[in-house]
């Protein structure tokens, strides 16, 4: 006992004389380190961590978890790394957690793996937590029974960096978080949503991934978002959208990659956004403007092979498109700058048609549909006449 | 069964022969190998070249077969005062044409595409697809230009109703599906448009090759249930035996009058 805790040091291992995480914190001082050696674990309780201590596992130690929370930090300044987490059963009346922080700061959660567990890690008023290189996956249940990967809730300035996430029911999970970063997850193959923040305002996205979610990302009720460098792929059903954004004012959607989604960008009740170097490339619908969303500037944007550029229900158009690249823009360049002479209108005549009776849809790419597009095209009557890009670029940019 | 061997080996040599079959054979490659080099990748060019199957294809084999025969009426009669039986005449004809026309489409879009394949696997399966599709669609309107040639006695106005085939099945008829699609717009319409998708050969095909190759699989409900119908294997086997059948009436129809007929 007495040589498992030199120098602020606990030792767990199977073999003894510590042979519990749950023992070994109750031993630690704060500022004590824990190491756990590799072995298998069964703690019979939830380990509470009430002291500021660093719990480091070594050779990848597993514990199996249970019908119960299995870490549940309560303490400031406490770290978590290189644990193996399994099976913490799904439970419908509680939020049972592989990790969970509650009212702390300062703690930061690296490179732990969590299999099959109902919440991966589960934050409420935290701020200033570190949350890296976690691998988290789920039991790929039903929604019901698959808790979110990483949740947080009432937090601010959480860093989620470099995690990968899946089979869960949201992989992502932030509401009432504020002044956050996101980026360089992988987030996929989740039951619902890939990423899910609403109320969550001043919070940056980059670089993350999110493909193959049920129902791709979707984010409401936030203002000064911004979103960079994203991939948003292959979210595919009737209901997916590769992002989904309702009532995000003020934000930033730039430099995201939007391939092989249903419907790529989705845009509802959302206002004063900046979109712009995105590349929506062989989507079915690749941008739905809704008539609500109003004065968002689109511009440098890349439409390539999609089925239908932009689609909207209104006929007037509050939206400004500039500089765009689309790849069924038929004009020309008389005078060389770079940018087409005559205006592109990218809402089709047939995506109107489709939009009021979709088993049109069916008529895709045929003869008479594309000469319906050119006459409307000609002379617009029924798309809306505001919704044009004055300079559209006549080369794809990069 | 000699008869019709020797019947259809003297008529494809002929129209091997023929300056058209080179142009339109020259025609399909050089659009193949300009999209294969403007176009894209292997898949994206594929795309562009479901247009030329679709459009270009039908057109040449209605317009050229219906001349042809036209052209061949002396050789017809010749043939018809030898002892030889007149199904064998005009399956000879039929597959004079068609055989010739088939093998232009493998040589022009297959030949530049099966290169391309070989460097891009992903390239072979749509390949397969658009090369069958096409080949279907060549004989259903061989066979529509055979129907036309036999009924209509007059050049002109037969090379006419050859145009007014293709016009109708490739724009009227969609047309037609849109005046009904949004006449009945309150009714559940996924299935009668299906049935009327497989009434006609250009939508039929239109729609099988959107749905090996196009984000049409990832077009929502609609899009699902189309994919569901002609994804699975059954749908395809569905889809290729309308378009036999599509070919077989005509053929049977121009048969029936070809027999009556009074050269």
């Amino acid at each position: 006992m007495i040589a498992a805790l030199i120098a602020g040091v606990v030792i767990v291992s199977p073999a003894g004389p510590v042979s519990s995480l749950g023992a070994a914190v109750a031993l630690a001082h704060p500022g004590d380190t824990i190491i756990v050696r590799a072995g298998h674990y069964r703690e019979g309780r939830t380990v509470l961590v009430d002291r500021p201590v660093v719990i480091r596992g070594e050779g990848a130690p597993v514990f199996d978890a249970g019908e119960r929370t299995f870490l549940l930090v309560t303490a400031n300044d406490v770290t978590i790394e290189g644990l193996v987490i399994a099976d913490v059963q799904p439970s419908s009346t509680d939020d049972r957690a592989a990790i969970k922080l509650d009212h702390v700061t300062r703690c930061v959660v690296r490179g732990n793996r969590i299999q099959r567990s109902f919440f991966g890690i589960h934050g409420s008023k935290v701020s200033s937590c570190l949350i890296e290189d976690n691998r988290i996956e789920g039991p790929g249940a039903t929604e019901q029974m698959a808790g979110n990967a990483i949740h947080f809730w009432s937090s601010a300035n959480v860093t989620v960096r470099r995690n990968r996430v899946e089979g869960h029911r949201d992989g992502i999970y932030l509401e009432f978080v504020r002044g956050s970063t996101l980026s360089d997850n992988v987030s996929r193959r989740n039951r619902r949503y890939g990423l899910h923040f609403m109320f969550s305002d001043s919070c940056r996205y980059e670089r993350n991934r999110f493909t193959s979610n049920g129902a791709g990302v979707a984010v409401m009720y936030s203002k000064h978002v911004t979103m960079t460098g994203n991939e948003f792929a292959r979210n595919e059903g009737q209901a997916a959208f590769g992002l989904l954004l309702k009532d995000i004012s003020d934000g930033e959607i730039s430099d995201n990659r939007f391939t092989s989604n249903t419907t790529g960008l989705y845009l509802e009740g959302s206002n004063r956004l900046a979109v712009h170097g995105n590349r929506f490339e062989a989507n079915g619908w690749a941008l739905r403007l809704l008539a609500n969303a109003t004065d968002n500037e689109f511009d440098g944007n890349v439409f390539l092979a999609n089925a239908f550029d932009v689609t909207t229900n209104s006929r007037s158009a509050t939206s400004h498109f500039r500089g765009n690249y689309w790849d069924q823009y038929r004009g020309f360049d008389l005078d060389h700058d770079g940018y087409g002479d005559v205006p592109h209108r990218p809402v089709r005549l047939f995506s109107l048609v489709v939009e009021q009776n979709e088993p049109a849809l069916i008529l895709l790419r045929s003869l008479f549909v594309d000469l319906l597009d050119q006459a409307e095209r000609v002379l617009p009557i029924l798309t809306p006449e505001a919704l044009i890009d004055p300079a559209p670029l006549m080369a794809r940019p990069r | 069964m000699t008869d019709l061997r020797q019947v259809l080996a003297a008529q494809v040599r002929n129209v091997l022969r023929s300056r058209w079959l080179v142009g339109y054979t020259l025609l399909l490659l050089l659009a193949t190998v300009l999209l294969l080099r403007f176009g894209g990748s292997g898949t994206r060019a594929l795309l562009s070249l479901v247009n030329v199957v679709l459009l270009l294809l039908p057109l040449v084999s209605v317009v050229f077969g219906t001349l042809y025969v036209y052209n061949a009426r002396e050789f017809i009669e010749l043939l018809l005062a030898q002892p030889v039986g007149r199904g064998a005449v005009y399956l000879g004809l039929f597959g004079g044409l068609a055989i010739p026309l088939s093998l232009a489409l493998l040589a022009g879009v297959g030949g530049p595409l099966v290169v391309e394949a070989l460097q891009d696997p992903s390239v072979w399966r749509p390949l397969a697809m658009l090369l069958t599709v096409g080949v279907l669609l060549t004989l259903v309107f061989t066979a529509f230009a055979l129907c036309v040639a036999v009924l209509v006695e007059e050049r002109s106005r037969g090379f006419g109703a050859a145009l007014l085939v293709w016009l109708a099945c490739t724009v009227v008829y969609d047309g037609l599906i849109l005046l009904v699609l949004t006449t009945f717009r309150d009714y559940p319409l996924e299935a009668p448009v299906l049935v009327l998708t497989f009434l006609n050969p250009i939508d039929l095909a239109r729609v099988v090759l959107l749905l090996t190759f196009d984000v049409a699989l990832l077009m929502g409900y609609t899009g699902t249930v189309f994919a569901r119908m002609f994804g699975t294997a059954g749908g395809l086997v569905a889809a290729f035996s309308m378009l036999l059948v599509c070919a077989a009436v005509p053929l049977w129809a121009g048969y029936r009058w070809f027999r009556r007929k009074d050269f």
